[in-house]
């Protein structure tokens, strides 16, 4: 086992040099200067010696593999640079948004283990039933519909037609419901259908057969099935963490609420490089880090997992 | 090809392709079914109900809502096209050079692509218009670099699983070169699996530039695009909510019809799909 998760956390450090350098590259390869870009956003005039101090002053004259060391070192310290738009550190921003960010998520997620899990055991016992087909339609629907539409039909019927719930921002603690709701809504459906064809696959194993001719209770057996469901379930629930922190991007924007999406989008339509830069590599960074974390804990569960690698 | 039997037999998934075939046709004469322009405004005509001069009635500028669902097919649905063609093209190249000839170039060609899974398909698109800016042909491309990787590992991993087929081993065996082996044997079975991953995908590529497009990142107005024309509903959203009706039932079929005819297409030839292939959102 501990061999299993040493080689694991050798095999992403090249991974982890990958996408730093993808990270860095991906802003240098703009068709526009960053020095120029920063002076325009701050309306300054970029004149030859305005750029070439802002050059300077962002160390672009310098050859590129030495900037690209640079913006590793400095990023791992977790410096990454001013934004262009307010001067402020990258990570002061990225600071005050991602806790707003982290609870979306976070109540998302447990909505989608609550209600992913709970539907998918319904349509194992009543599996072919009119409840499995009702749920099963309603994922069809789900899969298909895009996340903003949802959010903006939330918004129309809980909001502006009952008065329920507050429409955007983050006023109050119901200012989560909608923005969790939309965003667990596309994750909800593509659980159930996993969870529930892995439950119903199990559900012709032997030894469930061998369970049912000692005559075991239903509940039992249930409870057997569904542990054995439960390894597929957690490798796909825990790859959702990262894709629920990233994903929040659209939810963040109909609804207003001041997390990382928002500001990314933002730091896009400013073209504030540093800003972008950051967001990715620190997505990309969570994305690694959090499939690793699953791996060992599938590992962990299920000794079969061990071998590859 | 007993599968092209069985899709036959197949009612609900010839209905979508039927459907498709006709949403796709509807595009391409946009210009003749469209009872106005789509881009012409007409305030005096805004929020117009269903009639006869307006099928769907109009906007809040006047513009005909029908009239720019039918030319939004052309941005939104071909757009999607045009992504997956490429994307399977450049997938084939390098899936077929990696699986093809293996060793050190096969080697090199994962590893790259294990960076680019690493990125979150979303963060990468974001980082790419981030670095190009909006605009329709950076979200084009950005879709294109965020899963091309996905494609060359999955041809790549069929070719490996037929080259070890016994008929493959026969005829290399037999003294057939390998491009004539390639050609005849490999190409065909790898084009069908790919097509059949591809329409799963079809699916969630429209959820994807239409959601950017919402957003703003993607095609600029005046040009009619379904995630465009939610955009534009959500700002009359308290007095006219019927305006988003439209647009979100349009790509609510579309996409269903895309990911209904994929798991059919799935069943009838029995093609796995590989763990990352999850739907993109």
């Amino acid at each position: 086992m501990k061999r299993y998760i040493t080689k694991r956390i050798i095999s992403i450090i090249p991974l982890l040099i990958g996408i730093s350098f993808l990270a860095f590259i991906l802003i240098n390869l703009s068709e526009s200067d960053p020095a120029e870009v920063a002076l325009r956003v701050n309306e300054i005039t970029p004149t030859e010696t305005a750029v070439a101090e802002m050059r300077e002053e962002l160390g672009l004259d310098k050859p590129f593999f030495e900037r690209y060391i640079t913006w590793v070192t400095s990023s791992i310290k977790g410096d990454f640079g001013n934004s262009f738009v307010n001067n402020k550190p990258v990570i002061e921003e990225i600071g005050q948004a991602l806790p707003a960010t982290l609870m979306l998520a976070l109540v998302a997620f447990v909505m989608i283990v609550f209600i992913s899990v709970s539907a998918s055991i319904l349509c194992t016992i009543y599996e072919g039933s009119i409840i499995d087909r009702t749920i099963r339609g309603f994922v069809f629907i789900a899969e298909a519909m895009p996340g903003y539409w949802i959010g903006l039909l939330l918004i129309w019927f809980f909001s502006i037609k009952l008065n329920l719930l507050p429409t955007s921002g983050m006023s109050s603690w119901t200012s989560v419901i909608l923005p969790a709701v939309t965003l667990a809504f596309a994750y909800i459906s593509t659980y159930v259908r996993l969870i529930r064809n892995n439950m119903v696959q199990n559900k012709n194993e032997n030894f469930v057969l061998y369970a049912k001719a000692r005559g075991m209770k239903e509940g039992i057996i249930l409870k057997r099935i569904f542990k054995n469901s439960l390894q597929s379930a957690i490798t796909a629930l825990g790859m959702s963490i990262p894709k629920l922190i990233a994903g929040t991007v659209i939810v963040e924007n109909i609804f207003a609420w001041p997390g990382i999406g928002r500001l990314s989008v933002t730091a896009i339509f400013n073209y504030d490089y540093p800003v972008i830069q950051a967001y990715v590599f620190l997505m990309a960074v969570l994305f690694v880090i959090c499939n690793l974390l699953v791996d060992i804990v599938t590992a962990i569960f299920d000794p079969r997992m061990r071998k590859e690698v | 090809m007993g599968g092209l039997n069985k899709l036959m037999r197949d009612r609900s998934a010839m209905i979508c392709i039927i459907f498709l075939t006709l949403v796709v046709l509807a595009g391409i004469f946009a210009p003749w079914l469209a009872p106005h322009s789509p881009i012409d405004v007409n305030v005096k005509e805004k929020l117009a109900g269903i009639s006869t001069t307006y099928p769907l009635g109009t906007d809040q500028l006047g513009r005909c809502i029908f009239s720019r669902l039918l030319y939004g097919i052309r941005t939104t649905v071909f757009i999607a096209f045009i992504t997956m063609i490429v994307t399977i093209v450049i997938g084939t190249l390098i899936g077929g050079i990696a699986g093809l000839f293996r060793g050190k170039i096969d080697e090199i060609i994962m590893r790259i692509c294990d960076v680019f899974m690493s990125f979150p398909s979303e963060v990468m698109i974001l980082a790419i218009i981030g670095m190009m800016g909006p605009g329709l042909t950076n979200i084009v491309i950005a879709s294109i670099i965020a899963k091309w990787a996905w494609y060359t590992r999955m041809v790549r991993s069929i070719i490996i699983k037929y080259a070890d087929k016994n008929y493959i081993q026969f005829a290399r065996v037999s003294g057939f070169s390998r491009w004539h082996i390639f050609k005849k044997h490999i190409m065909p079975n790898t084009v069908g699996e790919i097509s059949v991953l591809a329409t799963l995908d079809a699916g969630s590529v429209i959820l994807m530039i239409s959601a950017l497009s919402f957003l703003g990142l993607g095609v600029q107005a005046p040009t009619p695009e379904w995630g465009m024309m939610l955009n534009e509903a959500k700002n009359v959203m308290t007095i006219y909510p019927e305006l988003m009706l439209a647009p979100g039932i349009a790509i609510l079929v579309v996409v269903a019809a895309f990911n209904f005819l994929g798991d059919s297409l799935q069943d009838a030839f029995n093609v796995k799909r590989g763990k990352r292939g999850k739907r993109m959102r």
